[in-house]
């Protein structure tokens, strides 16, 4: 029993935090959001060279073999950096969603070494998601057809712009025809996959979350202890002071929330979709109150364009209802805890393997 | 990481599970919070500590067995997932044990341990006064040396069943002309020593759960005191780390109560919807004890890799605090009309003792350091945010 992260986990977070520390500053973010794209070839090539495109793509197909576990710590990055870019649904959610194909899928080998390289985009069409993020640039497109995945590539969609009140965020409706060409698993086939890809594409916004809402909280800190009211930094007023409290506390107690749900969905635990629910919602409730506390201790600041909380405070409010919103996951909290073979009390903390 | 118990630790939460189904109490004891259920539970305390069970993370010379952290967690989940009796020597265990043994003398250490670990000597806390609650650097009450004695004046209170307990332990003012954290000292004081009052104190529970206790002319020999002369603040602060205040709240002691919350949701649940945040609150305390017991693991875990955690404790008692604040009062709410009835009223169909739970949850806020200084210690010592 040892639930902390090795050092070269740790290790490789840091590498990943000081990497887009220094490619990612929020003036970067804002140039991006101007293009029409919204997207960085630049940014994206710089990840592919640092190899996180490769993260979990099998050694045998060019990859680092890695799982959910290190995608939390990841996806806390591109949380916190406000990444513009869905690398996480190229890199983590479609990897492991054409890895888990069978091998009769002649393509299945090819794709998973172009995400290893960082050669191509793969925009993933779940049907929790009414929108495909970044379909407009994917260079492949994977779509649910009754449970049927489909690879669909660019040239044989049409998308539909819907902007979001994150910037960022790059939302598209695909129009598209299945067909037997475009067929690569038959419905049997496709629906635990199709859940699988959920669960990590629920775990990778829950990451995201919990990166956002600690990048709040460090704005926020900053602001209070330099911005003087009284004759006093307004950090030092018990009233700002608690506010920030209550977002650390929130963030303490998500992240052991994440990690139970990555390692069980790695391993392949009976109780990982509760888990990650469980995941998305403690790290949706913290970013959240970071957003509105955040918001609350920079004053009218806060409400600004200028100011760069606003950046993470949208992303926030964007990604709570992505990968399912508050009432799916709460409904599959529901259906597993109020069941009769729950997995309820002290001995049970690390549920049914 | 790994989250697979080891085949030492699974037997020996096989060993806890079934010594304790085989020497639980047939009846539920009464109240600690009486003399009689005082003693029926110190009685329960020996048995624990024949079996080597008392203070399972103490060295096997002191009664306990070594354990490391997990296992104590693993031993705590079988306790309170048995429904065995409340701790009642939880004071002096977890709070002057570790204490003891980082600042007492071997004399001190071999006088007090093993009677303390075997429920022999009770013991009660000393530390608020009326004027020093919060403010504890503000204690005024007094610890004049004369000799090889101290003789101490002044009052404390809010002492946990000081009335039913042998000893008493906190901070004295040594030197007179001291002024806040310096000058005290930190001295156990046996309770029928000539000069002590103890005046019970009802809480809302109506029992006399605790105490006053008013020293007049009090003599303690200088041996009784712990560490320094002058130094008690460093050895109160010391010890008040983060292992102390994990160990006085199990993340068991609310997993357990989660699991019998659901249980009566289930049970009401046609009336319980009618109200359909009930539902939503249940689903709430099960992810916030979910999610306490996980953040036990992790620190557990940074601890045996030799990692410090420092205000991380102020966060978990503001948390447990609040959770159990909640799971209460959504079992309240469950329980409707029937909730305000006593234990013994012939209607009461609650086996649980909710309402008792629910009176107690309303002190966790306030004790162990009330949750507003808790946030303050948070946001200086965590985040950094300049003192007011």
């Amino acid at each position: 029993m040892d639930f902390t992260f090795t050092d070269d986990e740790r290790a490789f977070q840091d590498a990943i935090s000081r990497f887009l520390m220094t490619e990612a500053a929020p003036e970067a973010l804002r140039e991006i959001w101007e293009t029409d794209a919204g997207r960085s070839p630049d940014l994206r090539n710089k990840m592919a060279e640092q190899g996180l495109t490769a993260l979990s793509i099998p050694e045998e197909a060019g990859g680092l073999g890695m799982g959910d576990v290190v995608w939390s710590l990841m996806t806390q990055e591109l949380g916190y950096y406000g990444i513009p870019d869905s690398l996480a649904d190229t890199a983590y959610v479609a990897a492991g969603l054409i890895a888990a194909l069978p091998d009769s899928v002649g393509d299945r080998n090819g794709w998973l070494e172009q995400i290893a390289e960082g050669s191509i985009r793969i925009a993933v069409g779940h049907p929790i998601n009414p929108l495909v993020a970044d379909a407009h640039m994917a260079d492949l497109v994977l779509l649910n057809h009754q449970n049927e995945i489909h690879a669909v590539p660019r040239s044989l969609i049409d998308v539909e712009h819907n902007p979001s009140i994150d910037s960022s965020r790059r939302l598209c409706r695909v129009m598209w025809e299945p067909s037997s060409a475009t067929r690569i698993a038959d419905a049997e086939t496709g629906v635990p996959i199709w859940n699988q890809a959920l669960n990590r594409g629920a775990l990778a916004v829950a990451g995201q979350m919990l990166g956002l809402a600690q990048r709040m909280l460090d704005l926020s800190v900053d602001y209070v202890a330099q911005r003087k009211q009284f004759g006093k930094p307004i950090g030092s007023f018990q009233a700002v002071k608690q506010h920030l409290a209550d977002v650390a506390g929130k963030i303490e107690f998500a992240k052991p929330v994440l990690y139970r749900a990555a390692y069980s969905l790695q391993h392949g635990h009976a109780d990982a979709a509760l888990y990650v629910s469980q995941a998305h919602i403690a790290c949706a409730e913290a970013a959240h109150l970071a957003a509105r506390h955040g918001i609350q201790v920079h004053g009218a600041m806060g409400y600004t364009w200028e100011v760069d909380l606003q950046m993470f405070m949208k992303r926030t409010w964007a990604l709570e209802a992505s990968w399912g919103d508050r009432g799916f996951h709460k409904a599959r909290i529901s259906d597993v805890i109020f069941a009769d073979d729950a997995p309820l009390g002290p001995d049970q903390t690390f549920g049914r393997s | 990481m790994d989250l697979n118990y080891t085949p030492r630790q699974q037997a020996f939460r096989q060993e806890v599970r079934a010594w304790l189904k085989d020497n639980l109490p047939a009846q539920k004891l009464a109240s600690y919070d009486s003399r009689e259920g005082f003693e029926q539970h110190r009685e329960w305390e020996r048995k624990l500590f024949e079996a080597r069970l008392s203070m399972v993370m103490w060295p096997e010379e002191l009664g306990g067995r070594g354990c490391d952290l997990i296992e104590w967690l693993i031993f705590e989940e079988e306790y309170y997932g048995a429904d065995a009796p409340m701790r009642v020597n939880q004071n002096g265990q977890l709070l002057l044990g570790p204490t003891l043994m980082e600042f007492g003398t071997e004399a001190q250490k071999q006088r007090f341990l093993p009677r303390m670990a075997a429920s022999d000597d009770m013991w009660a806390q000393a530390w608020s006064e009326p004027n020093a609650g919060s403010d504890m650097a503000a204690i005024s009450s007094k610890a004049i040396r004369d000799g090889d004695h101290y003789v101490i004046n002044g009052q404390k209170t809010w002492s946990t069943r000081a009335i039913y307990a042998d000893w008493a332990f906190g901070l004295f003012r040594s030197d007179v002309d001291s002024k806040r954290h310096h000058g005290l000292s930190f001295l156990m004081v046996p309770l029928d020593a000539e000069g002590v009052t103890i005046r019970p104190i009802k809480a809302l529970n109506g029992k006399e759960a605790f105490a006053e206790i008013f020293f007049d002319n009090v003599r303690v020999p200088v041996e009784n005191r712990i560490g320094e002369e002058g130094s008690g603040w460093h050895v109160a602060m010391a010890t008040a780390g983060f292992e102390r205040g994990l160990l006085l709240r199990s993340p068991a002691r609310f997993q357990q109560p989660v699991r019998k919350l659901i249980e009566l949701y289930k049970a009401h649940q046609t009336t319980a919807d009618r109200d359909p945040s009930i539902r939503d609150a249940v689903m709430d305390v099960w992810a916030g004890a979910e999610a306490y017991a996980l953040s036990a693991y992790q620190s557990v875990g940074r601890l045996a890799r030799g990692e410090k955690i420092g205000a991380e404790s102020s966060i978990n008692k503001v948390i447990w605090s609040e959770m159990d604040l909640k799971i209460h009062e959504t079992a309240m709410r469950i329980l409707g009309a029937r909730g305000e009835l006593m234990p013994g009223a012939p209607q009461n169909t609650d086996d649980h003792g909710w309402l008792e739970g629910f009176l107690f949850a309303q002190a966790g806020p306030i004790y162990a350091g009330a949750n507003e200084i808790q946030r303050n210690i948070i946001a200086e010592r965590m985040l950094g945010l300049p003192k007011a």
